[in-house]
């Protein structure tokens, strides 16, 4: 049985500022990040959907103690995103000096752009994240 | 299950910032403690079921169970390792109950080490962070404080309680932990620590502060679970393992209808509590997972301890101290007692053994506790593990 949406393949969208899920042709469900099966009723028959990349901050937070190699990044915030479709998704917000972040991003509508984590000796290569800004 | 199990002795060591003893170096000294306590020697261990999360990291050493195993003089005997982040030891613990309740072994030795303070800050946080997702959570830079500081905002948002009155009582746990802490001679941290230092702590992520995180630590703790007949034999005073549960979950993208409660924690909690036949109100002392403050009052309420929302409220109240509810963390928690992750359930089931034999320091001891919980949890809830104990005299 064949994985429908590999990483690689949203990577690879992703870095288009594309967002690619996957919606369920048992009950429409839309999931992201991509699975074997739909995470609402575990059917494996789903198919491949571009998503909007809008939606509304739910929680976040800034980051002062950076991982092993990512000192350069700080601070940054990451956010989870409920996207217009259901699904939440995390990715860095930018348009705000991270420092000032604090809970009235929460329920601030977003637009999706992409990032680049460049990798590690840990990671497998390169790896696309989604970077969102405030709609305007 | 067929047959009862029980704890007949325990060991533990200190566990400490970086120190120079090797991973089986720490888990020999542990093992063989709980070896003496439980009147047993080496030969009589049927099977190994060993927690270690990143030896591989933190030493170049891959599959220390087998090391162990002939280090101790267990020779030749099956050995597993357990990965499921910080709730390693208890997977071990949890996993070895049903090999001996099931009939199959007698007397195995279960426990976890770790040396994750010995590989420094940095890489430690790199490691850490490979709790999360590694392609949809990692490229964001999540490091596992920033996983419990997005529940946090989240936790103040959906119980809608103001920031600063949450971080007010994340302090008061802080401290609480500590309280307890200094007066463990085992314990990393030991020191006295106010509500206004937590407050004026370094941000790791907001809104988390040095305080309120647990340090990365080395130790290893060990125990000898034995049926029922042998267990008798052993020791007057047998603690049995009379609940078990485990869960697991995805990414916190998968968790999305949950959060900030962890459903893992939730489905594992209520199958010990199905198995023991007892409600949260029975537990008299817990050993819960507060790798962070808020982290206490996740556990707290998905264990059942308070409603939803209140946990903060209990501890300022003393509600989850001696003389509360239910007496948690007497040990330091993983906050001040530390937290060697592969290792970190094994000490908690050592602490909840130790208070419910009556032979811990006086001034963190229960009054006359006969039910104790453990609780730990791994990456963004990605396992969660919960072990009831009570005494058998």
């Amino acid at each position: 049985m064949e994985y429908k949406l590999p990483f690689k393949e949203y990577h690879e969208a992703l870095k288009q500022d594309k967002l690619l899920g996957l919606k369920c042709l048992e009950c429409g469900n839309i999931n992201v990040p991509p699975k074997m099966v739909c995470g609402k009723c575990t059917s494996p028959n789903m198919e491949v959907v571009g998503l909007s990349g809008r939606g509304t901050i739910q929680t976040f937070t800034t980051v002062f103690v950076a991982p092993e190699g990512r000192e350069s990044e700080l601070p940054y915030t990451i956010v989870m995103v409920e996207l217009q479709e259901g699904p939440w998704i995390m990715g860095n917000l930018i348009d705000i000096d991270p420092a000032k972040a604090t809970m009235e991003l929460i329920g601030k509508k977003v637009v999706m752009g992409h990032k680049v984590f460049c990798g590690d000796k840990y990671s497998a290569g390169e790896m696309a994240r989604p970077l969102f800004s405030f709609e305007t | 299950m067929v047959k009862k199990v029980a704890v007949v002795g325990v060991g533990e060591t200190k566990f400490s910032g970086a120190q120079q003893k090797t991973e089986v170096e720490l888990l020999a000294e542990a093992a063989m403690d709980a070896l003496k306590e439980s009147n047993l020697k080496p030969k009589d261990i049927q099977a190994l079921y060993i927690g270690n999360v990143l030896g591989d990291f933190s030493e170049g050493q891959g599959m220390v169970q087998s090391f162990a195993a002939e280090n101790i003089g267990a020779f030749n005997v099956p050995a597993s390792r357990f990965e499921g982040a910080c709730a390693s030891a208890s997977m071990a613990i949890r996993d070895a109950f049903i090999w001996v309740a099931s009939g199959f072994y007698d007397i195995v030795l279960a426990g976890g080490v770790e040396r994750a303070a010995s590989m420094g800050t940095p890489l430690a946080t790199r490691t850490f962070a490979m709790f999360s997702d590694s392609r949809y959570e990692y490229p964001c830079g999540i490091t596992f404080p920033s996983v419990f500081a997005l529940l946090t905002h989240l936790h103040a948002k959906k119980y809608d309680i103001p920031l600063p009155k949450l971080k007010e009582q994340m302090a008061i746990a802080s401290v609480q932990a500590y309280k307890y802490g200094i007066l463990n001679p085992k314990a990393h941290l030991r020191r006295e620590v106010t509500v206004d230092m937590v407050l004026k702590s370094f941000v790791v992520c907001s809104p988390l502060q040095l305080h309120d995180c647990c340090p990365f630590s080395d130790g290893a703790a060990a125990v000898i679970l034995a049926s029922e007949a042998v267990a008798k034999k052993l020791t007057a005073k047998p603690v049995y393992i009379v609940g078990i549960g485990q869960a697991s979950s995805g990414p916190l993208s998968s968790q999305k209808d949950y959060l900030p409660r962890l459903r893992a924690r939730e489905l594992s909690a209520k199958q010990a509590y199905d198995m023991a036949g007892i409600k949260p109100e029975d537990v008299d002392i817990a050993e819960i997972h507060d790798c962070f403050s808020i982290a206490n009052f996740i556990a707290a309420e998905g264990l059942g301890f308070f409603p939803f929302g209140k946990a903060g409220e209990a501890w300022e109240k003393g509600q989850a101290d001696i003389g509360g509810k239910v007496a948690i963390n007497l040990s330091g928690g993983l906050k001040s007692k530390g937290h060697p992750i592969g290792a970190t359930g094994a000490g908690q089931v050592y602490e909840i053994v130790k208070q419910l034999r009556g032979e811990v320091e006086p001034g963190r001891q229960a009054p006359d506790p006969k039910i104790g919980l453990t609780d730990t949890l791994g990456g963004d809830g990605g396992t969660l593990c919960t072990l009831i104990l009570q005494r058998g005299w």
